[in-house]
Order: structure tokens, then C-alpha cells, then sequence
């Protein structure tokens, strides 16, 4: 038998044809029932009227003909109640400031573990996974325990005669940012200890061989490599950060109006099955140029590309 | 590093530990107290563990969170390693980029539309053909589309560790490609499906929104009975399930990671003795 190629698309004859094809499909055809379907769906749907228990379909056959009835009504609404704009805006600023925040407590807690002694690197990296593995909803209901007007910071802080008055931190942007920053802080540091750790310290080397300073050295070339690190950790964040429920409706107050909240609202609450789904779409709009980053950076990373 | 850039990094390393494990530690010493005041230190007890006893909603949202996480795992680990293996083998083929698209997006994807958007399509579904209720299998659907893209994250990227030439040497001495999957590969990867099982299942086992979309009468999942009491207010019965929840969880990857680790070395050994004989 001829030497086989060291690539790994060369070895793709050891499963034969059937059996690509059948790897192949399973997932495929999974991925296209449950997952393009349902936006499909959803898209048409949010173009349709509600009858007054059912959506009525778009399409109706009628005397032999078919009778396509649209309506972007919905869409209409989206641009012009001011509910939905203030939403969605307040939404992405919220998602935006809590990337800002893990990206600048994630960057030097992954570059300092991706140069402590390599014997302790795995433990502290499962000290940060550990917490993740924990109920993601329980760890949320506990800052509700640490932040309330009668909560555990407050009694502290007065029984140390700091502050006289409990201080209000329930319910506002800041205790929903600092939810938000809390759970998504693994997500930025994976991806970026993943590209810290793998980084050549000899150009570190040269550039400060070269006479830089140590902070140049660090913006430009320990940045610079980190991008695609930066990048897809943002993502990470950014984008469920966006459709957040759980976090603004345990730790957010009438000020943090956010989308996902308007789209269960719709959903459960009005039972106006078109209008949610308008708002999903509207919502994906908003998502698919940062989605579509983050595809490509996986893209490239499956590949074997640069990492 | 510099003694000043080695103290800052410990000292921000160490914020940020404090920062993600304040939470849980007041937590579990809160679901001790005494005092029906959730947040004021009235002593110890196990009252409210006395209580858990008696919740049934609770228990019987456990028991079927526990089902729907296991089937979760196990249909996840499945699907997710036939895409790592797709991912990792096929490099051309006809719609890879859709198919690595819709991989990956779940990732990331806000929960409140992939849960909104499978509902509507199984609510068409059972207006066509009069199936699937709500339940069970609806939610397992769900959180199987989400496992899968987790599971196949976890096992592409040991796959793209693992060096070619032992499955390229089974194939060399005859095995059939499904010999060379199921007696080189999968015991390669067995650590990776693991820890991806482990992952998938906890996922499912703390979803709220999905769960939430795709229930339906009799099927309240614990989550979703833990997040509507959360809402209400601060309560006592939540503190004890999360230490419940923490403890087991803590046992459970402790003891696979120290089960892996084991595993591990001894498979380096008796590498090295393979290696040894040839000599």
C-alpha cells in the first residue's frame, strides 16, 4: 500500500464512500431539521396574522388559487414603538459595557496564567471551568443574596459602621452588569489563555533585544498576536449577551429593558406569536455581522489554521 | 516576569478567584442558617434541608431534569462526534461552511431564540401531523441541539491533537475504516466524549429558557421551578439545592478528572512499553 499522506484530508479514503456519506448526513440533516428550519419558520411566521387563538398561515388555497397574504405590520411596529428601539439599544450598550469589563479583567488574569509555572497551569485553569460546571442559575440568584437592600453586603458594611443606610445596588445597571460580567468572565479567558499560552516568547525576546520597552513589546506584539483571541472571546460574550433573559430578570430593574425580555413578554405574556417572532428577527439582524465574525474565527481554528 | 509584575499578577489572579467563588461560597454557608431571613445569620441548621425533603415539586422537577439530562448527554456526544469527525476529516464537501455554521452559531446564539424558534416549528409540525406534544422529547430536542455544539467543540479539538499515524497504521495492516473508528479512534477520544457527556449534561440539567419554550403541562423541569421561586425573592430551598448541586458537581469532576489523569498515564505507559518491544 502507498505511503499515505501525513495531512489528514489525505486519509480521508479510511472511511469509504457510504460511510462519509453517512457521517456527514447525520449531523446535516439534524442541523438542517432543527436548526434552519426553525428560523425559517420563525421568519415566516413573523409575517403572518394571528387569528385568535393561531397564527393564519401565509399561504391559503381559495377557489383554486392561491392567496398570499403578508403583512410587515409588525415590522412597522418594531421601528416605530419606542418600546422596541430602547429595548434593543439599551440592550446592545449593555452587552457592549459588559464585554468592555471581561475583556479588561479576562486579559491579564489569562496572560499571568499562561505564564505561571506550566505544573500549575491545569488546576488554576479548572478553578476558573469549575464554577462553569455549577448552576449558572444559582450562581445568578446569589449575587441577588449578596447585592439586596438586606442583603449580605449591606448587613456587612453596617455592622462595620461603613455606611449608615443600606445602599441600593439591587435592581439597577449595576448589579445587572456585574451579573452579566460574572457569568461570561470564563468565556473571555478560554479563548484567550487558549492564545497566550500557544504565543512565541522569543519575539518578546527580540523586541526587547532590540531596545523596545517592555509595555511597547506588549502593545505591539503581545496584542497584535492575541487578536483572533480578542475577537472570538468578545464574541462569546457579546453576542448571548445581547439575547440575555435570565440575568435582567433575576438581577435587572425597571431601567435595563432588554430585548429578550420584550420577545418572552410577547411570547407568554400578549400570546402574540408573530410579533415575538418579528422581534427575533429583528434580533438575529442585529447579531449576524458579529455571529458571522465568530464563525470565521472558528472557521479558521477547525481548519488547523492560525489559532 | 519582574517581582512587581509577578505580584500584580498575583494579586489580580487572586481578585478574580475571590470574584467567581464569593458566590457560591455564601451560598452553601446561607443554606445553613437557621433564620427564615434569608440574608441575616440566625445560626446553624439543617431545617431547610428538612424542608427539601418534603418539596415535591422540586424532587419530581429533579427526576425528570435528570432524565432529560442524561438522554441530553448521551444523543449530544453522539451527534456532536460524528460533526468533530466531519470537521475534522471531510475538508471538502458540499455545504461545509453552512454545516460549520450551524455547529458552531448554537454556541452563542441567544437562548430566547433558538427555544422561541423550535417551538414554533414543532407547534407547525404538530399542526401537520398531529405530533410531537410537548414534553420530554421536545425538551430533550432542544438541549440536544445546544449539547451538540459543546460536545463537538470538545471532541474536534482532541481529534486535532491526536496524531494521525496510529489510525493510518491500522489501516495500513488491513483493519477496515470501521475497525480503525471503533478500535483506534473512539478509545483515543474516549476521554473527550466524556468530558463532553459530563458538559452536555449539565448543561441541560440548569436550562432555563429552552426548557421554558418547549414544556409543556406536567414537564416542569427543576430550573424552571427554581428560577420562577428565584424571581419571586430571595428563598430559602434554593440555597440548599445549589448546595447540593455544588457538592455533587465538585465530586463528580474531581473524581473524572482524577479518573482521566489515571487513565492518562497508564495509557503513556503501556505506550512506552509497546514502544520498548519493538526495540
Amino acid at each position: 500500500m502507498s505511503a499515505l499522506p501525513a495531512s489528514s484530508p489525505g486519509y480521508a479514503h479510511l472511511v469509504g464512500r457510504w460511510g462519509r456519506v453517512a457521517v456527514i448526513s447525520v449531523p446535516m440533516v439534524f442541523l438542517l431539521l432543527v436548526f434552519l428550519l426553525p428560523f425559517l419558520v420563525v421568519f415566516k411566521i413573523s409575517v403572518s396574522e394571528m387569528d385568535t387563538v393561531f397564527f393564519k398561515d401565509v399561504l391559503t388555497f381559495k377557489d383554486d388559487a392561491v392567496f398570499l397574504a403578508l403583512k410587515y405590520g409588525n415590522y412597522i411596529s418594531l421601528t416605530q414603538d419606542a418600546l422596541y428601539l430602547t429595548a434593543y439599544l439599551s440592550s446592545i450598550k449593555i452587552a457592549a459595557i459588559t464585554t468592555a469589563i471581561c475583556l479588561f479583567i479576562a486579559y491579564p488574569f489569562a496572560y499571568f496564567l499562561a505564564r505561571s509555572p506550566a505544573d500549575r497551569r491545569p488546576a488554576l485553569l479548572m478553578l476558573v471551568m469549575l464554577p462553569f460546571w455549577t448552576s449558572f442559575l444559582l450562581r445568578v440568584y446569589a449575587w441577588k443574596m449578596l447585592l439586596a437592600d438586606a442583603g449580605v453586603f449591606n448587613n456587612v458594611a453596617i455592622a462595620l459602621g461603613l455606611i449608615a443606610e443600606p445602599v441600593k445596588m439591587m435592581n439597577t445597571p449595576f448589579s445587572l452588569v456585574l451579573g452579566m460580567v460574572y457569568t461570561y468572565l470564563p468565556f473571555m479567558i478560554l479563548p484567550l489563555y487558549a492564545n497566550l499560552v500557544k504565543m512565541d516568547l522569543t519575539l518578546l525576546e527580540a523586541a526587547l533585544d532590540l531596545g523596545a520597552k517592555p509595555w511597547q513589546a506588549f502593545w505591539r506584539i503581545t496584542v497584535p498576536l492575541s487578536a483572533s483571541g480578542i475577537i472570538a472571546g468578545s464574541m462569546l460574550v457579546f453576542i448571548p449577551c445581547v439575547g440575555e433573559f435570565v440575568i435582567p430578570e433575576l438581577l435587572g430593574g425597571p431601567e435595563t429593558l432588554m430585548i429578550g425580555h420584550v420577545l418572552w413578554n410577547e411570547f407568554f405574556g400578549n400570546n402574540d406569536w408573530p410579533m415575538a417572532a418579528s422581534v427575533a428577527v429583528a434580533m438575529v439582524a442585529l447579531i449576524i455581522i458579529p455571529l458571522a465574525l465568530f464563525n470565521k474565527y472558528q472557521a479558521e481554528s477547525t481548519a488547523g489554521g492560525r489559532v | 516576569m519582574s517581582r512587581l509584575g509577578r505580584r500584580t499578577g498575583f494579586a489580580w489572579m487572586g481578585g478574580v478567584y475571590v470574584f467567581l467563588y464569593l458566590p457560591i461560597f455564601t451560598l452553601i454557608v446561607f443554606s445553613f442558617n437557621a433564620s427564615p431571613m434569608v440574608t441575616n445569620w440566625g445560626g446553624f441548621s439543617l431545617r431547610w434541608y428538612q424542608a427539601l425533603m418534603q418539596d415535591t415539586e422540586i424532587i419530581e422537577g429533579f427526576k425528570l431534569s435528570l432524565k432529560i439530562a442524561f438522554a441530553t448527554g448521551c444523543s449530544s456526544v453522539v451527534l456532536g462526534t460524528l460533526a468533530a469527525i466531519t470537521l475534522h476529516r471531510f475538508k471538502r464537501f458540499p455545504g461545509r461552511t453552512l454545516f460549520a455554521g450551524m455547529v458552531n452559531s448554537p454556541l452563542v446564539m441567544p437562548e430566547v431564540i433558538i427555544g422561541l424558534s423550535l417551538l414554533l416549528m414543532l407547534v407547525s409540525v404538530q399542526k401537520l401531523f398531529g405530533f410531537p406534544d410537548r414534553g420530554f422529547a421536545t425538551i430533550w430536542l432542544g438541549h440536544t441541539l445546544l449539547g451538540m455544539a459543546y460536545a463537538t467543540v470538545v471532541v474536534l479539538s482532541r481529534l486535532q491533537e491526536m496524531s494521525p499515524s496510529l489510525e493510518e497504521a491500522a489501516q495500513d495492516l488491513g483493519a477496515l475504516p470501521a475497525q480503525v473508528f471503533f478500535l483506534i479512534t473512539l478509545p483515543l477520544i474516549s476521554q473527550a466524549l466524556a468530558s463532553a457527556w459530563l458538559l452536555t449534561f449539565t448543561l441541560s440539567l440548569d436550562d432555563v429558557v429552552i426548557s421554558a419554550f418547549l414544556n409543556g403541562p406536567g414537564s416542569t423541569t427543576m430550573p424552571i421551578t427554581i428560577f420562577s421561586r428565584a424571581r419571586l425573592g430571595l428563598n430559602p430551598s434554593v440555597n440548599t439545592v445549589a448546595t447540593l448541586t455544588v457538592v455533587v458537581v465538585s465530586i463528580g469532576v474531581l473524581t473524572a478528572s482524577v479518573w482521566m489523569s489515571r487513565r492518562e498515564r497508564r495509557r503513556a505507559q503501556e505506550m512506552a512499553a509497546a514502544y520498548r518491544k519493538v526495540d
